[in-house]
């Protein structure tokens, strides 16, 4: 990924030196041209083109911030409720994912999911202990976070 | 232009100082370590973050001054908050905190 970004920059004052203009805005131009040239190359790529890879980290963040703001509904709701009726518990995750940024962003990304916080990671970096404060079905909770966050990481780290 | 510039900038203040209020009414009323520290570190996390982004929108209406250590402000808390929820119950989980007496599982406890 970082190549294919770096001959796209090459590309770019590639560009500029045809123009003899040094300018942002010819940087800009030669930058989507060599972004054409690069997408009629792709199947020369060992990798994915890149910018499926940049596409999947921007639905990551927005996903960050959606869960974000539902999560603090939740807390409002539970916390300005007159009656404290929760049941929390910490439940087990087993996760598919393997290299430690990967686990650390999705550790994140549960902590600031609604009702969820995570509270360990086993030494084999294969399962997750999650504080959740209202276990209502674990499997479901389980599943949602398997279904949304894990398929969203793996989109980004897929080769 | 400026009035609703305005009323984005009054909204995301009140909005965060709400939250940072919900936040502290969570630390107060929940029972345990761990449901005190879901209310510190989601609302918290987000009230500071509304009251950075609205200050940023103030100077860059009123100013035209575009502050970038305030995004940088921003990003960082978004960054760090939740890695300090997790060392906080994690060292409390290690250090022998008890749960609520209502919690109704701990897998935790036979950790391999």
């Amino acid at each position: 990924m970082s190549f294919q970004i770096l001959l796209n920059v090459f590309l770019a004052f590639l560009w500029m030196f045809f123009q003899m203009s040094f300018s942002a805005r010819t940087f800009i131009i030669g930058y989507l041209l060599g972004l054409i040239v690069m997408i009629g190359m792709r199947r020369f790529f060992r990798h994915r083109f890149y910018l499926h890879r940049v596409w999947a980290v921007i639905y990551l963040f927005f996903l960050f911030l959606f869960e974000l703001i539902k999560a603090n509904i939740d807390v409002l709701k539970l916390v300005l409720r007159p009656k404290l009726n929760m049941r929390p518990g910490i439940f087990a995750l087993e996760t598919e994912l393997k290299s430690d940024w990967e686990i650390t962003l999705l550790s994140n990304l549960i902590t600031l999911t609604p009702g969820t916080l995570v509270i360990d990671v086993s030494d084999d970096n294969k399962t997750l202990y999650i504080h959740a404060i209202d276990i209502g079905e674990v499997s479901e909770a389980v599943d949602s976070i398997k279904n949304s966050f894990e398929k969203a990481i793996m989109e980004v780290s897929r080769g | 232009m400026t009035v609703i510039s305005d009323i984005i900038i009054v909204f995301l203040l009140l909005a965060g100082a709400f939250l940072s209020l919900v936040a502290a009414f969570g630390v107060i009323r929940l029972p345990d370590v761990y449901t005190r520290n879901h209310a510190a570190s989601k609302s918290a996390t987000l009230g500071v973050m509304f009251i950075l982004l609205g200050t940023f929108i103030f100077f860059l209406a009123k100013d035209g001054f575009f502050s970038s250590r305030l995004l940088l402000g921003i990003a960082f808390f978004f960054i760090t908050a939740p890695v300090a929820g997790h060392l906080i119950s994690r060292a409390a989980y290690n250090s022998g905190v008890k749960m609520w007496d209502k919690s109704v599982r701990d897998d935790l406890k036979n950790k391999k």
